[in-house]
């Protein structure tokens, strides 16, 4: 999916198919969604209607060609509104398509009950029904491994190349529809109806067919309608009040009065802006149940994050070599490589990396005997050639060997083993021959950038908590140097449900992902649940989201990408709005100069007449919408700068912006427009 | 700042009476200054008063309210969620009604009625009973003539009252707006008296004694007739004026005694009480921005709702202010000194500073009483006199002025909110689309009220209808004036009957059916509606779940969100209204340019 990351917001086969649905969403009962656009379409029929009559020999409404160009460009400022949404469904579409492709007409090798095996279409499974791959097949749809285990390419979700395991029972046991086998063979279960499965409700939403506005885009319609009302009100009853002052307005001047000031900017841009927000959202390789989950994201305060994995890298790593008294460091690590140049754990490998291979590569284990880790001996080593025996292990256990065989534990060992612990790091204590020569340092390793990127969250008021199952000492040091506001130690999975709902008690909304099926209830809770794709299918369907790059840290993206979404509808609401400062400028002195030649001091632009003032507001009304269509699909930039700052920064940029803007661009339109008249 | 530009203004147009400007300045500067100083007191006292905190004033006050809860059966404890506080307000307001309606109806075969003025018509009685149970106070009829002193003393009754619903709504929003989730918003009779017994009547009783040894009648004698030096016979009238005058400016009403109102002698009758009573119109508007910030704790949040309202205001009264000193240039065209400024319809003792400077206070504010004539006022200052009543929402009335802001804080938060990528939220309170809805209506109503309303006036008079039973003979017959000023003065009437205002452009026929009914129901819609609106809006987001600030929320106690209020302030009233001022006083303005 990498590969469909077009970099090009317009893409020509997009714009083609977006030019088409500009036309049929004229249809009035497609338009009427859309309340602000709705009263431009009926206005643009009124013009209509007046240039029939002008045909038809009425006189008192100016002259044809005017009227007809005040309704040619009424007709564009309805299609530029509705290729804005078309765009965007198309983009969301192409890249549903490009996922949707993998899996249409996939055969499938359906197990009957009796046991037969019947080659069938993917696309006729049912919920319930068992299906065989093997390597080589493509998985047909959604389901959970019920046996064996398989490696399986999920590049085609993913775009990460390397395989990954999934078996039966567990946290790994969910495959997705179009993901391909490579080796073993699976027997796995439906889990979703054809056409119910996580990726086609997705397909749904970005395609518009089932998108239903959120509650904050609800909201801000109502607002829109009732900017809207109010310029009813005002084109109304100005009849009346230019009929006392005797100065008569013709039809197309009401109309494109009317149209200039209703908030048509944002009304043209509105849903595009809500199917740009889901669509970046897929970009980023996460699907979403539905819009309100993206924008509930932008509102997170607490966020879970799981220390393994998350915030630290999956394993311990050796950090220090500590020598016991009489022990020369050279000889320490010398024992400490060898004891684990066979040990294959992350651990073990740590050590020999630490150590260096210039060392590792002088010391040869040929010929030796290992001994494995067993739960009971809880250490693990090598018997050499010569007989040296060297083992490594937890503290306790390398104390008892040394303490049977008559040796005393050395004091500055014993006291290095908790100054480690106390850092949030695990002792590894390495004996030679049962006598202990010191004590290796095993410490989580922080990903980087993660102190940055847990400043941005607190920046953009998001407290982080890590949940870990370790002790609570190591938990808080962990945290301290992660740089998360708290955490949850020796977490049970029944700990993260008491944490999300206390914090909800308070007013918080929560974020957090999970993978396990441990993690369903709590995903359930939180008011964004973010699953991982590799996760079980009851951890996905307890989330409103999947990510299907499995990346942890991918919530900060989700965050931002609501934050933008909202900022962008805001934004361009203000833009919208101030513009109207300028279009009252052009018009009233327009609608009235004729009658109060007094009124040419409110003509501030020096527009050149009242027709080419007119023309020039409507022109400029129309042609502002595909001018923001790129903002309102890339959505505007989110910086965590506080809440203030931004407020300032948007209000400077697209306030006093959308003030000054017109003022230009319409008598920029005018001195073009002149040259026709 | 703004003072030193100011004065500049004017003393660059007019040198030689520099020194006269210069006093008449410092007299308007320091009038205000003086009501923003003691507003700071007396707001935190208002803000003890509704938070039943323990004041001085106690045991004056503690067993007269015991006494009227008493016999009213009243329990004052007994909190109500927004719901019943709005049944027992306009319950009580519908009595009042009925009873002014009748009374006025009757009030010529009633007692108290020396001057045996005779009984109201019924549109009359119903367009003067709404305006003064609504705190507006329009007054289509003369006090000296047109009311019995039973009729004055029922009218000065509903001054108090209707500026003690205005004050105990603003109170239930105070008590919505504390941080935590409920539907128990106080007792509305405990804000109610409380806000008449302990704000308004002590103030009043101080205001009125000064009037009154300041020459201002306060008996209920008949007219006294009087030879003046000329050998004129005149009759006086008289009456309880003192107390009167004092609650129409303390309540914010601007119902006068006289028909001249606050440009009559007796009402108003040197510099000084005009200083009193500026500052008693100024000062429960200013105090009760500041009793919010005592009361919530957050003397910040009041401090930026205070200096939103200022700087709207300056921006009203400078330009008001300099048109009037600057005298008008038609005049001066003809070769007439207008050194003294635009004195026509202004009264001598005060000068056009100060009487321009009123009448933007009493627009701003929905007192509406005069002591100019506002027909007369510049263009320029009709038009700041007519923006002030179409956005009435800096200072505004007493009370009801907190709501009407309140509703521009709402949409100010949603859009605002909206802008920083954060689900609004106003005061720990998420705003979602019901409270948008609300909102949005109530913005929508005051421009819809205003501007049909003139549209329907302008279609009779653009078509000279014969108005029948509505008003007698063609409807051109109530203009005073042809052209955009007469335009002006239907849109004025209107604006001031949806502002709740009360003040006249005058020099319209407006005691007839039409005018009497029409902004009777513009009065009883834009009073109460508003009221339900932000109470209702208030209500459901004190029963919402307390959300804790975090470093994400958006702080409403900045100036950036008060440069946002004020934005959307500003455009919602000048998008609605620019048509409708373009055609009147605009017009005027450039014609006489």
């Amino acid at each position: 999916m990498t590969t469909n990351k077009s970099t090009s917001l317009f893409e020509s086969k997009q714009v083609k198919e977006a030019l088409v649905q500009s036309f049929v969403k004229l249809n009035p009962k497609m338009m009427i969604k859309n309340p602000v656009m709705f009263t431009v379409e009926i206005g643009t029929a009124i013009m209509l209607a007046v240039c029939v009559s002008i045909l038809m020999g009425a006189t008192d409404q100016g002259s044809f060609i005017y009227n007809l160009i005040v309704f040619l460009i009424l007709l564009a400022t309805l299609l530029f509104a509705n290729f804005a949404e078309a765009i965007a469904e198309a983009r969301g579409k192409a890249q549903a398509d490009s996922l949707r492709k993998t899996r249409e007409e996939t055969p499938a090798r359906q197990i009957l009950p009796n046991g037969d095996i019947k080659n069938i279409s993917s696309s006729e499974l049912k919920k319930g029904d068992i299906f065989v791959c093997e390597a080589g097949d493509l998985i047909a749809t959604d389901g959970e491994i019920i046996e064996g285990l398989a490696t399986i390419d999920e590049s085609a979700i993913t775009g990460e190349s390397a395989p990954v395991i999934r078996e039966a029972g567990g946290d790994k046991s969910s495959v997705t529809g179009g993901t391909k086998v490579l080796s073993d063979k699976i027997k796995v279960i439906v889990t979703s109806e054809p056409g119910e499965s996580f990726l086609d409700k997705m397909i749904a939403l970005v395609e518009g067919a089932s998108r239903q506005k959120t509650p904050n885009e609800i909201a801000l319609t109502i607002l829109l309608a009732a900017f809207t009302l109010i310029f009813v009100i005002v084109c109304v009853t100005l009849k009346p009040f230019a009929d006392y002052a005797k100065a008569p307005i013709t039809i197309a001047a009401f109309i494109a009065l009317f149209v200039c000031l209703i908030p048509t900017t944002i009304g043209g841009l509105l849903s595009a802006i809500g199917i740009a927000g889901m669509d970046r959202a897929l970009r980023a390789n996460v699907i979403t149940k539905s819009g309100k989950a993206v924008e509930t994201a932008g509102d997170i305060d607490v966020l879970l994050l799981d220390k393994t994995g998350t915030i630290t890298i999956g394993n311990r790593k050796a950090t220090n070599f500590y020598p016991a008294k009489g022990v020369s460091q050279e000889d320490f690590i010398k024992s400490a490589v060898l004891s684990s140049l066979a040990d294959d754990t992350p651990e073990g490998k740590s050590i020999v990396e630490l150590a260096g291979a210039e060392t590792a590569n002088k010391l040869s284990i040929e010929g030796a005997t290992l001994i494995k880790f067993t739960a009971e001996t809880r250490t693990s080593g090598v018997i050499l050639k010569d007989g040296t025996n060297i083992r490594k292990g937890a503290q306790d256990a390398a104390k008892n060997i040394s303490l049977q065989a008559g040796n005393a534990f050395p004091e500055d060992t014993a006291q290095k083993v908790i100054d480690i612990s106390s850092k949030g790091g695990t002792p590894l204590v390495v004996i030679k021959n049962n006598q202990v020569q010191g004590v290796i340092e095993l410490q989580d390793i922080i990903k980087t950038g993660m102190k940055e990127r847990f400043d941005r969250l607190r920046k953009m008021g998001v407290k982080t908590v890590m949940v870990t199952g370790d002790n609570p000492l190591t938990a808080k040091f962990i945290a301290e140097a992660a740089g998360v506001d708290d955490f949850i130690a020796e977490a049970k999975p029944e700990d993260k449900m008491n944490y999300i709902k206390n914090e909800q008690n308070l007013g918080k909304l929560v974020a957090m992902m999970g993978d396990g099926t441990n993690d369903a209830p709590a995903l359930a809770q939180a008011n964004v649940g973010v699953a991982m794709n590799s996760g079980t299918q009851a951890a996905k369907e307890a989330g409103n989201m999947v990510d299907l790059d499995n990346d942890p840290t991918k919530l900060i993206e989700i965050i931002e990408i609501g934050k933008q979404l909202l900022m962008t509808r805001g934004t361009l609401t203000t833009f919208s709005i101030a513009n109207d400062v300028a279009k009252y400028f052009a018009i009233v002195p327009a609608l009235f100069i004729t009658a109060i030649p007094a009124l040419e001091g409110l003509n501030i632009m020096r527009l050149h007449s009242p027709e080419s003032a007119i023309l020039s507001a409507v022109i400029f009304n129309a042609i502002i919408i595909p001018i923001l269509i790129p903002l309102a699909l890339r959505g505007v930039d989110y910086k965590p700068i506080g809440a203030s700052a931004i407020l300032k920064r948007n209000l400077l940029i697209y306030g006093l912006g959308g003030l000054i803007v017109p003022f230009i661009g319409i008598k920029l339109i005018d001195l073009i427009v002149t040259f026709f008249i | 700042m703004l003072c030193v530009s100011l004065l500049l203004q004017i003393t660059s147009h007019n040198k030689n009476n520099l020194k006269i400007m210069n006093t008449e300045l410092l007299g308007i500067i320091s009038i205000f200054i003086v009501s923003i100083v003691l507003a700071i007191p007396i707001g935190k006292y208002i803000a003890k008063v509704y938070l039943g905190d323990k004041t001085l004033f106690d045991p004056i006050f503690n067993p007269i309210e015991k006494f009227i809860f008493k016999i009213s059966g009243i329990n004052s404890t007994e909190e109500m969620n927004w719901k019943q506080h709005l049944k027992a307000l306009l319950s009580i307001n519908m009595i009042w009604f009925f009873l002014c309606f009748f009374i006025l109806l009757f009030q010529g075969s009633l007692f108290l009625n020396p001057d045996n003025n005779p009984s109201m018509s019924p549109d009359l009685a119903f367009n003067t009973a709404i305006s003064f149970v609504v705190n507006c106070n329009l007054q289509h009829y003369s006090g000296e003539s047109g009311v019995s002193y039973l009729s004055q003393m029922f009218l000065m009754f509903l001054q108090f009252v209707s500026a003690g619903v205005g004050m105990a709504s603003a109170a239930i929003i105070f008590n919505a707006m504390k941080e935590r989730t409920t539907d128990k918003l106080g007792n509305f009779y405990n804000y109610f008296i409380k806000s008449c017994t302990r704000i308004l009547l002590p103030l009043s009783i101080i205001v009125a004694t000064i009037l009154a040894f300041s020459g201002t009648p306060m008996d209920f004698d008949s007219k006294d007739a009087i030879t003046t030096l000329q050998g004129d016979h005149v009759e006086v009238s008289r009456g309880p004026a003192a107390a009167f005058i004092a609650i129409k400016h303390l309540g914010t009403n601007g119902g006068g005694f006289f028909g001249a109102n606050s440009a009559h002698p007796l009402e108003n009758p040197t510099y000084f009480t005009n200083a009193v009573e500026l500052w008693s119109q100024l000062i429960i508007p200013f105090a009760m921005i500041f009793a919010l910030g005592f009361y919530l704790k957050k003397k910040k949040f009041s401090y930026v709702i205070f200096g939103v309202m200022t700087v709207g205001f300056l921006l009203l009264v400078i330009p008001t202010v300099i048109s009037e000193v600057n005298g008008n240039p038609a005049i001066e065209k003809m070769g007439i000194s207008q050194a003294t400024g635009a004195m026509e319809g202004k009264e001598v003792r005060f000068g056009p500073a100060i009487s321009g400077f009123w009448s933007i206070a009493t627009t701003v504010i929905s007192t509406g009483s005069v002591n100019s004539m506002h027909d007369s006022s510049m263009p320029v200052s009709g038009a700041m006199e007519l923006l002030a009543m179409m956005v009435n929402a800096f200072y505004g009335g007493c009370g009801v002025g907190i709501l009407n802001f309140y509703i521009f804080i709402i949409l100010a938060v949603f859009i605002s909110g909206l802008m920083v990528g954060r689900t609004p939220e106003f005061l720990g309170k998420k705003i979602e689309a019901r409270e948008v809805k609300i909102a949005a209506f109530i913005a929508i109503l005051h421009p819809l009220l205003i501007l049909s309303g003139t549209a329907l006036a302008s279609y009779f008079a653009a078509n000279d209808t014969a108005m029948g039973y509505w008003f007698s003979g063609n409807a051109t017959g109530w203009l005073n004036n042809p052209g955009h000023h007469g335009f002006s003065e239907m849109l004025y009437e209107y604006t001031s009957s949806a502002a709740n205002n009360g003040s006249g452009f005058e020099g319209l026929g407006d005691n007839n059916p039409f005018w009497n009914i029409t902004t009777g129901i513009v009065l009883l819609l834009s009073r109460f509606i508003p009221i339900v609106g932000p109470l209702a809006i208030a209500g459901l987001l004190a029963n919402k779940k307390y959300i804790p600030e975090s470093a994400g929320t958006l702080k409403t106690d900045t100036s950036i969100f008060g440069i946002m209020v004020f934005a959307v302030i500003a455009i919602i009233a000048a998008l609605s209204f620019f048509p409708a001022l373009a055609l009147g006083p605009l017009a005027e303005y450039f014609t006489l340019k």
